[in-house]
Formats: structure tokens, C-alpha cells, sequence
């Protein structure tokens, strides 16, 4: 009786994630179609599709300068955020200190925190400095809300870290940067490079904090934006599918070089 | 005088060398936390306080931003009184919605699950734009849903775009994985030999599940509400996107204040309102638990 039960409840949760997963990339797939489409008015069932859009996309300047402004921020916030977060996780999970408890919880406050206020609040201070907004500013924005979010990946990766390896290094005469090289970061390998890719694709995504931050350097995702309010083209979705294959690119490929690592670790 | 000059860095050294290594650690992203969160909301603080439709803030101080906000002509409240129903609703959604599937990934999916947990963190990194304007062409008229009833002759589809219905959906559509993988964590600390126990000593499947699975989740559970809560109550996009302006949200009022009307301090004060709702809950109910046990550490 109970194995039975069991078994069909087995069988929702199967369907119920098949359903929602199929809610959860439908969008994406109407974009997709979207910017296939031959003509300037989406209509479906789809008539006739066409690359125009994607070359149009591919050819334009504008859309360039956007892409090269989006990959500069990503590239620099994953950098700068692998580097706080590493030492933030450490603090998080693997010392024992007298302020840990504190720190963990100013920690999520960042992220538990709507980013359109947060983007608004950060152009404000910008503003009382003096420092007008550009791709610079969007950085430290992006920093505020990633580097929290990064090190909560990273220390998880520390909870699963035997402390008593480091002190056994120490005994044995090894230096503290030794340490650090052949004992500690070799281990939080895994945790590192999936921070790192966290950084990389939520800052490539994000758009409240760019919207305010940035100022007229303009993201792929501030510029969707603005041509979604006024002066759609078929554009629109191919350069959103376009950024979203190049995502999916970069989590697969950060996703198998994961793999090897955990598997050298092994 | 020169004495205390050379005095000075020594004893900064000092000082240093006595900071724990924890703080030693922590202290760049304290920094980057205090230069980049505590700082910009102090700023929105004095803004909110200074002259309605001026950019004189730490030289005057007044409450006229406040008064203005709560003068009955004023129709913010009803902004207020949205976004918080809409976050209330959104969360309530979410737990059922995404219950069944952080079970999943612990229990049934085995070594698929963490394929799937990729599958539902992927959407993350599209720009959430880009995910709302694909709901738009699904439900737009002539677009993939209408445009495939006419095609199969059911007749046009359903008009739900521009409702508040629909930006509800596009909320649950949008903090699905604030919701699902804390509650993911939340499950995994279930030891499984308790719901053994639990089952030999007799006891039925709902009983397992209010009486021991339920609370010992509910730290995870808890998290994923306040998070899915919070976001909630700042969106913005869904409305926009989706809902064509039939629902007001409080983010919108606060950007229309900074951007159009240019009334800068009124806008800090509607954004210094909405922080102390979110973070005061999330303070409360971050107080409530403990992080390591989440996280992991035994």
C-alpha cells in the first residue's frame, strides 16, 4: 500500500518538474522563434524564417559596443569578486571568530535586497561623491550584490573543508602562503570556479543595477530594454537569444572543466 | 612630536597582527560593503529628509517627504498596499510550486538531480527582460498561445496580458530559484533514518511529513520565503512587461520619482520606507537561524 503510494508520488514530482521546466524555457524558445522570423511583426504559426535579423544583429556597431561593454564589466566583476569572496568564505564558514555570526548575516543583507532600490541608492551616493555614472560604476554595483552571492557559493565549498589539514601543514613547517598554494586553494578548486562562474553570467545578465549605474554606457541587457519600451525590432529577441546561447555556452563549458576538477580531485 | 609619528605605525602594526584571522578575511568585503550598501542608504536617508524637488540634502532636514506620503490625497499607499500583496501572494505560489520539486532533487531524481538543479539555475543568467518579453510573445495577440488556438480552430486565445494576474505569474515565473534551492537546502537537512523511524514506529505519510520532515526543512523553507518575499516586494520588470501599467508597483513610483518628476527626496523617502519593511524582516527572521547548519558545516 505505502510503496504504491510512494511510487505515484514519485511520478508527480517527475511530471510537476517536467511541467514546470517546460513553463521555464518556453519564453526563451518564443524569443528564439521570434528572431527567426522573416518579416517585422512576430506572428505565428511562423510563415517563413530567416537569418536577416541575426546578421542585422551581428553586423550592427551599436550592438558591438554593447557587447564589449557587457563582457569588460563581467570579466572585471568575476576577477574582483573571486578575490573578496575567496577570503569573505573563508571568514564565513572556516574561522572561528568572534564577529562570524555578525559578518553572515551583513553578508546576505545585499542580496536580500531589491536591486532596483539598491541601483537607485548606489546612483545617489555616486551622485553625493561626485562621480558620474559609466561601465566603471556599473562594476561596483554589480560588486555589491555578487561578491556576497559568490562567497555564499564558495563557502559552501569551505563547510566540507578539513581545518586540520592546514594545521597539519603548519606543524610540519610549511609557511603560510605554502599553505595557501598546495593546501587550502587546491581543495576549494570546485568552489572557486563555480563562484567565478556566477560572477561571470550574473553580471552578464543583470540589468536593474546597470540601468541606473552605468549611465550612458549602455549593457545588452539596458539596451533590450529600452527597445522593448519603445522602438521594438525583431532585433530584440535575436540578441536576447544570442546573449542566451552564449550564457549557455559558458555553463557548459565552465560546467565541464568543473567536472575535470572534481574528478582530478577524486 | 616626532616620537609619536613613529610611534603610530608600529602600533598599527601591532594592531593588526592582533586582528583574528576570521576579521583579517572579512575585512575586504566589509569594506566593499560598507563603501557600496552602508553608504549608499545613509545617502538615500539624507536625501529622504531634505526639500521636496531640491538636491540640498545634509543641509536642511524635514519630514515634508514623509507628510507628503501619507497625506490621504496622495495615492502611494495603494502602491505600497500592491507590492506587499503581490510579494504575500508570490510566496505562496512559490511554496507550493516549488516544494514538490526541492523533494525531487533530494529524493527521487537521483544522479539526475544535479542536471536538473543546472536546469533551473540556468535562467538566472538571461536577463530577466529577455525571459518577460518571451511571455509577451507567447500571449500577445497573434502571438505562439493565440496564434496556435486559431491554427487548431479553438478559437483566439485568452486575453490575460496587461492584468494583474498575468504580472503575478511573471513574479513566480521570475523568483522561482530564490524559492526552490534554499528550500533544496532546507530538505537535505532531514536526516532519513529519523523519517525511518518515524514510519516503523507506525506513523502515516502526512503525519511523517507535518511532524517531521516539514519542521526540520523549515530553516531552508524559511530563507526561501524571505528571499522570495523581498525580491517580491522591490519588483518592478513584471509589472512593467507583462502587466502594461494595470498594477502600479512601489518600485515604479520610486523610479518615476527619481527619473521624471525629479523629486529626488520624495523618491529616498518612498525607497527608505520599503527598506525598512524588507530588511527589517529579513533581519527578524535572519536572527532565527543558524547559517551553518544550512550551509553545512556539522
Amino acid at each position: 500500500m505505502d510503496s504504491i503510494g510512494q511510487a505515484r508520488t514519485r511520478a508527480f514530482i517527475r511530471l510537476w518538474t517536467a511541467l514546470v521546466l517546460v513553463a521555464i524555457y518556453l519564453p526563451i524558445l518564443c524569443g528564439a522563434l521570434a528572431g527567426l522570423s522573416k518579416g517585422r511583426y512576430f506572428g505565428f504559426p511562423v510563415r517563413a524564417f530567416s537569418l536577416e535579423w541575426w546578421q542585422k544583429t551581428v553586423d550592427s556597431f551599436e550592438i558591438h559596443t554593447l557587447v564589449q561593454n557587457s563582457l569588460l564589466i563581467a570579466l572585471i566583476v568575476t576577477v574582483v569578486s573571486v578575490f573578496f569572496a575567496f577570503f569573505g568564505a573563508l571568514a564565513f564558514a572556516r574561522y572561528d571568530w568572534k564577529g562570524r555570526r555578525l559578518f553572515q548575516k551583513v553578508l546576505l543583507l545585499p542580496v536580500f535586497f531589491p536591486q532596483p532600490v539598491l541601483g537607485l541608492a548606489l546612483l545617489l551616493w555616486f551622485n553625493a561623491l561626485g562621480i558620474s555614472p559609466s561601465w566603471q560604476t556599473a562594476v561596483v554595483a554589480h560588486l555589491v550584490w555578487i561578491v556576497p552571492v559568490v562567497t555564499l557559493v564558495i563557502a559552501i565549498q569551505v563547510y566540507s573543508f578539513d581545518p586540520t589539514l592546514e594545521e597539519a601543514a603548519a606543524d610540519l613547517g610549511a609557511s603560510r602562503l605554502f599553505i595557501l598554494r598546495e593546501v587550502t586553494l587546491p581543495i576549494l578548486w570546485p568552489g572557486i570556479w563555480s563562484g567565478a562562474l556566477f560572477a561571470f553570467l550574473l553580471s552578464w545578465g543583470n540589468f536593474p543595477l546597470s540601468l541606473y549605474t552605468a549611465g550612458v554606457d549602455s549593457t545588452i541587457p539596458k539596451w533590450l530594454y529600452s527597445k522593448m519600451v519603445a522602438g521594438y525590432t525583431p532585433m530584440v529577441p535575436a540578441l536576447g537569444t544570442m546573449s542566451t546561447l552564449a550564457a549557455a555556452a559558458l555553463l557548459l563549458g565552465g560546467g565541464a572543466v568543473l567536472a575535470i576538477v572534481r574528478r582530478r580531485q577524486a | 612630536m616626532a616620537v609619536t609619528t613613529l610611534d603610530a605605525p608600529a602600533e598599527a602594526k601591532t594592531l593588526s597582527l592582533r586582528l583574528s584571522p576570521g576579521l583579517r578575511s572579512a575585512s575586504p568585503v566589509l569594506v566593499l560593503l560598507v563603501l557600496g550598501f552602508l553608504a549608499p542608504l545613509v545617502t538615500v536617508a539624507a536625501y529622504a529628509f531634505a526639500t521636496p524637488k531640491s538636491f540640498d540634502v545634509f543641509r536642511t532636514f524635514t519630514l515634508a517627504n514623509f507628510a507628503a506620503i501619507v497625506d490621504p490625497a496622495n495615492t502611494v499607499w495603494t502602491s505600497f498596499a500592491w507590492s506587499l500583496l503581490f510579494a504575500f501572494i508570490t510566496v505562496a505560489l512559490l511554496a507550493i510550486v516549488a516544494y514538490p520539486i526541492a523533494y525531487g532533487l533530494n529524493r527521487v531524481f537521483g544522479r539526475f538531480s544535479g542536471l536538473v538543479s543546472v536546469l533551473f539555475v540556468f535562467p538566472l543568467f538571461v536577463s530577466e527582460n529577455v525571459r518577460l518579453y518571451g511571455w509577451v510573445l507567447f500571449f500577445i495577440k497573434n502571438g505562439v498561445l493565440d496564434g496556435a488556438m486559431k491554427w487548431l480552430g479553438l478559437g483566439a486565445g485568452p486575453e490575460v496580458l496587461y492584468t494583474p494576474g498575468i504580472i503575478l505569474f511573471g513574479m513566480a515565473y521570475v523568483y522561482l530559484p530564490f524559492m526552490l534551492f534554499p528550500m533544496t537546502l532546507g530538505i537535505a537537512m532531514i536526516p532519513r533514518d529519523l523519517v525511518d523511524a518515524a514510519r516503523d514506529l507506525g506513523a502515516s505519510r502526512l503525519m511523517i511529513w507535518r511532524e517531521v520532515e516539514l519542521p526540520l526543512a523549515m530553516p531552508g523553507i524559511l530563507i526561501g520565503m524571505l528571499l522570495t518575499f523581498v525580491l517580491a516586494a522591490g519588483a518592478i520588470a513584471e509589472a512593467k512587461i507583462l502587466g502594461g501599467q494595470s498594477v502600479i508597483m512601489i518600485a515604479q513610483d520610486i523610479e518615476v520619482a527619481f527619473t521624471y518628476a525629479q523629486n529626488w527626496p520624495l523618491g529616498s523617502a518612498l525607497a527608505l520606507i520599503l527598506v525598512a519593511i524588507v530588511s527589517g524582516l529579513a533581519l527578524f527572521v535572519l536572527s532565527r537561524l543558524d547559517l551553518d547548519r544550512i550551509l553545512g558545516r556539522r
